[in-house]
């Protein structure tokens, strides 16, 4: 029987058997990690985020070492791609994209939006990212530089946008409900909705 | 090695010419310019691994560019920031 025509439940079992059988990855650890990817969403990332903004000994160790950031945020990190974080500043804006196919640091903000896969977006953000983010309402201050970032290989990148005027004196809490999914991609602006 | 500031040339090669591969060097920027701004570690050579082959460690590097040497419309002061393998670089003097 062709292997694309089985039962896929059936052919799950057989797998997940083998690798247990053959000692290459226990059932519980394919349930931790089920179970850490359910768990991984924009929420994370955001919470990170709101800590750095908040805890300028955090926001170096994630500048420095962004596996380890994550890792300090509860987010299990063992045998994944390192997570690199991108700091925008005054004059430095970054926007994220793979060219190539659709490296995202999943561990950590879940799923890609859909439009992140598309080869219009991957097209788009190193030919003319300008006019790209643009299509979320995004435009750069004047003086502001963009660098686009195309995660081509073992890094998984993320945005550490700038803290949005106005928010002094915010809780963590209050500060992560405002960093979006594209705030970490770098389409979009932390803004005061 | 490279150091941090060095001008490289990605390599003007399309082995995906020559039979079945896996790259992770994007086409746009074979041939290309630009300046190495870190070392970001080792890795095992995608182009191995993505065959099951034994994989040697690689030379990771963060290479900028700047988009009007790669199109022509962008912004100046804009750069595009590209993880590529040691062996994909040339020196540029």
């Amino acid at each position: 029987m062709n292997i694309l025509q089985t039962d896929s439940q059936k052919l799950l079992d057989g797998v997940l058997a083998l690798l247990s059988q053959k000692g290459i990855v226990t059932p519980d650890e394919i349930a931790a990690r089920i179970a850490s990817t359910d768990a991984a969403s924009p929420a994370q990332g955001a919470r990170m985020v709101a800590r750095a903004w908040l805890d300028p000994e955090f926001r170096a160790l994630m500048l420095r070492d962004g596996t380890q950031a994550a890792e300090d945020s509860g987010i299990p990190m063992r045998g994944l791609p390192p997570l690199g974080v991108l700091e925008d500043t005054e004059t430095v804006h970054h926007l994220v994209v793979c060219t190539l196919c659709s490296c995202y640091p999943r561990a950590v903000l879940g799923y890609p939006p859909f439009w992140f896969k598309s080869a219009a977006y991957r097209a788009r953000a190193v030919r003319d990212p300008r006019g790209l983010i643009g299509e979320w309402g995004t435009t750069l201050p004047e003086g502001v530089h963009l660098r686009v970032v195309d995660s081509t290989a073992d890094y998984r990148w993320m945005v550490l946008p700038r803290r949005p005027a106005g928010t002094e004196g915010w809780s963590a809490e209050q500060l992560a409900a405002i960093v979006r999914e594209g705030d970490m991609i770098g389409v979009t602006i932390p803004a005061i909705p | 090695m490279f150091a941090s500031g060095q001008r490289v040339r990605v390599k003007f090669d399309w082995p995906e010419t020559r039979g079945t591969c896996h790259i992770r060097t994007p086409h746009y920027l074979r041939g290309r310019e630009g300046v190495v701004e870190r070392h970001l570690g080792c890795f095992a050579n995608p182009e191995d691994l993505a065959f099951a082959r034994p994989a040697a460690l690689r030379d990771l590097y963060h290479v900028r560019f700047e988009p009007p040497a790669v199109w022509t419309e962008e912004a100046p002061g804009d750069v595009i920031v590209v993880e590529l393998f040691e062996h994909w670089l040339e020196e540029v003097a």
